[in-house]
């Protein structure tokens, strides 16, 4: 290769072609344009005209130079030219590739397998031996093997998703002969790495790679006052940089999309940015994942667990709809309390119960029902959280008197006790400060707040323990205790102002957040999930794809807590883990992890990725003399005059090469229009020409008959291309079936289900006169049912004799096409439709039927030409007649139960109905 | 037998473009609405005219009856003079009429002189004139069969690059209608003239051209030919040339319209590209206003 600057010739000997162009500048010259011979009458009015100039019989210098330009840039072009030729200097001996293969390197996995494959193929071409080792394996002993052992298994190469444990194990395997070695380095760094870059130099040479990306990573996101928290990480702090975060989870259809974004802004020189994605709290509990938008990496990607979620709290109280004040009702402040911060579930027991809410607060509910009661017990046993008040019933009941009931924290003495109030001494109590341990700690206590009543719990060894809240004066104001993986909650108040006023204050929320959120701690603790054993559900691969976990197999608590700490490891792959009755999130980065950048020492020549790559130009240069030879035609043509004729195509041919295609849109705006002016009834364009203009014949004619008889007056049908037509603009659509008609795509289907769903009506059309019954033997029928498949349709029935169908405009009840056959399918009517005393027809007043279904060929026996005259025979003489107009009443019937709807079915018509049914 | 052959199958190719030719031209000439025919004078004719009071000297016979009987005196009458006018049509048929600056969207030029010449024919025929073609194989006659005859005899084609406007066989004291593109020698055209005028014919001038005739439409080296091939000029820069050549053009046309004011004759220049009903209804003043 022969190198000037940045360029390279691989075959510069070509070069010398270049010293023929002055000849060809002299041959080119001496040559005219040829003449165009033209036939022309004028002639004899130019005779003896002489031209002004003479020298242009040579070709003129600038069209030269265009053409000398077209020949050199193919010369150059088969020389063949490199950009940044890479000379590289051959090595000795056998060659050692390293690749961190964490996720970090997956955002340009491809790249760096690629750079690998380069490099293990020039060692095969100088026959060396190579050895291709990824660092986030266990250390193994390196096996050096021919360069096409290794190709094979590199191509398969993935990176893992969680970082190089054992950079130090991987030193002790580097022994033996001496090798060079190329490490492709992911750019953070990793323990250990000093350690293997020593015992890799004592071998030989050593390269290092790195892309000179930006890493980033996406630490868990935190919920915390009100606000999902975000933080973006980077490796290394550069200059200022916003990415956007996305935040994906189900939505209500259970398709997972987009549901919020977030931009976040690095500030020059930081190497974290933060952001609050504030959401409405429905919305936060479908958040799934976030990600960093972009990015191809699990770091850039962390998983929500169930520390987003809003909880589900059920609220009973004791005295149903009492005629009272709201304001004392007993779950007036708790509702308002929780509203904006849980779901709240009302019901019965039983019924809260199925809906396995997070916590059920039970305001002054005294007794319960064994059967309720040993679901309760079941429930918290589980883990729910039961959250008692008191009030007077509580007070007035033997519950927990004598024996510590087990959905009690603490047995009850009797009566309770009232202070401060009009007929007893002693002031009102306020709160003491909570003591640690309790989950109030660190409440501020207002002063304010007082209790003038309570229940009091009856003295026992327990009782300090399960006492979490107290009055000043130290008798317990709530009280706790645990059963099974559950807690019961009582507080000694009521949940209204009747005995404290601690449910007006603002403790009484943060109570109730204290207690309702600490069922679900943010950050699990060792001591949460040990002792179970916890199932991944969702992994994440490298790239942060998250794949199902199939066969991976459940760890052990402890290893799991460490593993939060510490990230994922090979055993510990990050995803979403389930235990017992809630989900963990092990992401690759934690909640205190830091990325680093790597600082190679002086000595260590670094690449980065993309600075050498070489870049072959011959297709550039060929492409440009091609270009060249073009612009030569045109300036030939011009210069000869032809190109004035051949003008307008060039024109033409320029601006259909240039111009981006609205047409579509257009075309789209166009349909549209044409669909709105007026109703239109549609047809769907099967694909076979002779049945799509037997459709719009069969609607023109119907059209024409429902303008003369009634106040609709049809614009032109329509043809509908299902996969690309707005569905929307049409009332009715004819979809006559033919036994070899493509089935729609997916994006078509879904346009129909939402037209059938959004009150459209589709006639299907089977044409084969029904012979094998509905959905029977014939092609056609076979074809409708494979159509149909997927299309939303409701459940039907033969139409009934009281359809409305029948009665909308003219009182038919048989649908004849051009086929008599049998009736027709509608959606069928509710099973607890009944017909009224004295009625003649059912009260079904609801719905239009989406789709009617027969096969009685109607587009035939509407079909008119546009001078009205009917295309095809139906019957014979005077019944053939008759039957065309029962046909033609159909179809005007159902034009007019789609438009109308069911207006006819309403009883207040009855009367009039029945005096032209003469009963 | 060879030669019956080629005849035969000559007039078929006629009669096959003959009707559509007789039929654009009865249509074109539909489209003018005839009238003012008459000599606006009492004389020989079939359309009534005026009653007078008889004279003496008309016979009985002369008297009508059924006027005099409404009243005292005897009324004659009279008839409007219709005298036939015997117009000559020269058709150019040279091989420069078969030019088309755009064979796809305009016929030849000839093709266009023919259609005005046959529609004119048509005109004046059904007015009771008589028409003929100039030369002495197809003398005037009046009678619609004469417009067979004449779109028989206007199919032919010359064999000469430029026409040369033939004289002979114009009536004395008639019209004469010249279509050509006149691009061939106008002293021919001032010589049939001559000859027209000494004999008291009155006539029109139609120019038929083709708008590249007109727009010299042409750049870059060319070689131009006359139709025929006997003329040739070449160029290498046929823009450059345009100029001159409309001059040249202008010249000529000023010229035919000299020649005609000097005779008394009508001169109009029509373009293939425009409609040829508006020709026509030019042509059709223009042997009205002679009258």
């Amino acid at each position: 290769m022969w190198v000037i600057g940045p360029l390279g010739f691989t075959l510069p000997w070509l070069l010398l072609g270049l010293a023929a162009l002055p000849i060809l500048w002299l041959l080119l010259r001496a040559v005219p344009p040829a003449p165009i011979r033209r036939r022309f009458p004028g002639v004899a009015l130019l005779l003896g005209l002489k031209d002004d100039e003479s020298e242009t019989d040579k070709t003129p210098w600038w069209l030269l130079l265009l053409r000398m330009l077209a020949v050199a840039a193919a010369i150059i072009a088969f020389a063949g030219p490199v950009l940044n030729p890479q000379v590289r200097a051959p090595g000795a001996g056998p060659l050692l590739i390293l690749m961190d293969g964490s996720w970090a390197d997956a955002r340009d996995w491809p790249r760096r397998v690629e750079r690998a494959q380069a490099l293990v193929e020039d060692a095969g071409r100088a026959g060396r031996t190579v050895a291709v080792v990824r660092l986030t394996d266990r250390p193994e002993a390196v096996t050096f093997q021919a360069a096409e052992a290794v190709t094979g298994r590199l191509a398969v190469l993935q990176p893992q998703p969680w970082l190089p444990a054992d950079l130090a194990g991987w030193a002790g395997q580097m022994t033996g002969a001496r090798f060079d070695s190329f490490w492709l380095s992911d750019g953070l760094d990793h323990p250990g790495r000093d350690t293997l870059l020593a015992a890799l130099e004592v071998q030989g040479a050593v390269t290092v790679f790195e892309s000179p990306r930006a890493i980033l990573g996406l630490a868990p996101p935190v919920f915390a006052e009100g606000v999902v928290k975000l933080r973006a990480l980077r490796a290394a702090g550069a200059g200022p940089a916003e990415i956007e975060v996305s935040a994906r989870g189900q939505d209500p259809g259970g398709v997972d999309r987009e549901l919020a974004r977030v931009t976040l802004a690095f500030a020059p020189g930081a190497v974290e940015a933060t952001a609050d994605l504030s959401v409405p709290p429905e919305l936060r509990n479908r958040l799934a994942r976030f990600e960093v938008a972009g990015q191809r990496s699990a770091g850039a990607v962390s998983l929500a667990d169930d520390s987003l979620k809003r909880r589900k709290v059920a609220l009973l109280a004791g005295t149903e709809a009492r005629e009272g004040l709201q304001l004392l009702s007993p779950t007036h402040y708790l509702r308002q309390a929780l509203e904006p911060v849980a779901d709240l579930i009302d019901g019965t027991m039983a019924d809260v119960l199925l809906a396995s809410p997070d916590v059920i607060v039970l305001a002054d509910v005294a007794r319960l029902s064994p059967t309720e009661a040993e679901g309760l017990l079941d429930w918290v046993g589980k883990g729910g959280l039961l959250l008692r008040f008191a009030g007077p019933r509580l007070a007035a009941s033997d519950v927990s008197r004598m024996a510590e009931d087990p959905l009690m924290p603490v047995r009850l003495r009797e009566g309770g006790r009232t202070v401060g109030g009009a007929m007893s001494w002693g002031e009102p109590k306020t709160l003491a400060p909570f003591p640690e341990g309790s989950p109030f700690h660190g409440l501020a206590v207002p002063a304010d707040v007082s209790v003038t009543a309570q229940v009091l719990a009856q003295p026992d060894p327990e009782l300090a323990g399960r006492t979490i809240a107290a009055l000043a004066d130290g008798t317990p104001l709530v009280t706790r205790k645990t059963v099974g993986q559950g807690q019961v909650v009582l507080v000694h108040v009521t949940a209204n102002a009747e005995w404290s006023s601690l449910p007006l204050s603002g403790l009484f929320v943060q109570m109730l957040e204290r207690l309702a959120v600490s069922t679900r701690p943010v950050a699990p603790t060792a001591a949460d999930l040990a002792g179970q054993t916890w199932v991944p559900e969702v992994v994440l691969d490298a790239f942060g794809v998250a794949r199902d976990a199939g066969e991976v197999a459940g760890v052990e608590g402890a290893a799991l807590a460490e593993g939060l700490g510490t990230g994922p490891r090979a055993d510990l792959p990050p995803g979403l883990y389930a235990g017992a009755d809630r989900r963990v999130a092990l992401n690759v980065i934690g909640p205190d992890t830091a990325l680093s950048a790597v600082i190679w020492p002086a000595r260590i020549v670094v690449e980065g990725l993309s600075v050498t790559r070489e870049q072959a130009l011959k297709g550039a240069f060929l492409g440009g003399a091609l270009l060249l030879l073009l612009l030569d035609i045109l300036a030939s043509l011009w210069l000869t005059g032809r190109l004035r004729r051949t003008g307008g195509a060039v024109a033409l041919l320029a601006l259909v090469l240039l111009a981006p295609p609205p047409a579509r849109a257009q075309d789209r705006d166009a349909f549209a229009e044409e669909a709105t002016t007026g109703v239109v009834l549609a047809h769907v364009l099967t694909g076979d020409p002779s049945l799509d203009a037997l459709a719009e014949a069969g609607l023109r004619g119907l059209g024409q008959q429902l303008a003369a008889r009634t106040s609709v007056e049809p614009d032109a049908p329509m043809g509908v291309d299902l996969e690309t037509d707005e569905l929307a603009f049409f009332p009715f659509l004819y979809w006559p079936i033919s036994a070899t008609q493509p089935l729609p795509s997916d994006a078509a289907y879904a346009s129909l289900n939402r037209y059938l769903r959004t009150g459209g009506m589709i006639l299907f059309d089977t044409r084969d006169a029904d012979l094998g019954g509905f959905g029977g033997t014939t092609p056609e029928g076979r074809r409708l049912q494979e159509i149909a498949a997927q299309l939303d349709v409701p459940p039907l029935e033969p139409i009934p004799p009281d359809h409305v169908l029948t009665r909308t405009f003219y009182l038919i009840q048989d649908f004849p096409g051009r086929y008599s056959g049998r009736g027709i399918w509608v959606e069928a009517a509710p099973p607890d439709a009944e017909q009224a005393e004295g009625m003649p027809f059912r009260n079904l007043n609801d719905g239009v039927t989406p789709v009617v279904i027969g096969g009685n060929d109607w587009a035939s026996a509407w079909a008119t030409d546009d001078q009205g005259a009917y295309l095809y025979p139906v019957g014979r003489g005077f019944t053939g007649e008759r039957q065309r107009e029962i046909a033609y009443r159909f179809g005007i019937n159902l034009i007019m139960h789609v438009l109308t709807g069911n207006y006819k079915s309403d009883q207040v018509h009855v009367p009039a109905l029945l005096e032209r049914l003469g009963q | 037998m060879t030669a019956d052959l080629s005849l035969r199958a000559r007039a078929e190719t006629l009669g096959q473009s003959l009707p559509p030719l007789l039929a654009e031209a009865e249509h074109l000439a539909a489209t003018v609405i005839l009238g003012d025919h008459g000599r606006r004078r009492a004389g020989m004719g079939d359309e009534f005219w005026q009653y007078r009071p008889a004279h003496a000297g008309d016979s009985a016979r002369m008297i009508d009856w059924r006027r005099s009987a409404r009243s005292d005196t005897h009324f004659v009458r009279e008839r409007e003079w219709q005298a036939a006018q015997t117009v000559t049509l020269w058709v150019d048929d040279a091989r420069s009429m078969g030019f088309s600056g755009d064979p796809k969207a305009r016929a030849p030029k000839a093709d266009r002189a023919r259609l005005l010449a046959l529609a004119l024919a048509v005109l004046l025929l059904r007015g009771g004139e008589r028409v003929g073609l100039a030369g002495a194989a197809h003398p005037p006659r009046s009678g619609r069969a004469q417009i067979d005859r004449l779109a028989l005899a206007l199919s032919g084609e010359g064999a000469e690059d430029y026409g040369v406007p033939d004289p002979t066989g114009v009536v004395a004291h008639g019209r004469a209608v010249f279509l050509s593109d006149f691009m061939g020698d106008l002293a021919s055209v001032e010589a049939a003239m001559a000859v027209a005028s000494d004999r008291g014919v009155r006539g029109a001038l139609v120019q038929v051209l083709d708008p590249a005739e007109e727009e010299f439409p042409f750049d870059g080296r060319t070689i131009f030919e006359s139709m025929g091939g006997s003329l040739r000029h070449e160029t290498l820069k046929a823009g450059e040339l345009r100029g001159r050549y409309l001059a040249r053009l202008a010249d000529r046309k000023a010229r035919l319209a000299e020649l005609c004011r000097a005779a008394g004759w009508h001169f109009h220049t029509h373009h293939t590209g425009g409609s040829a009903q508006a020709a026509l209804l030019w042509l059709y003043r223009a042997l009205e206003h002679g009258r």
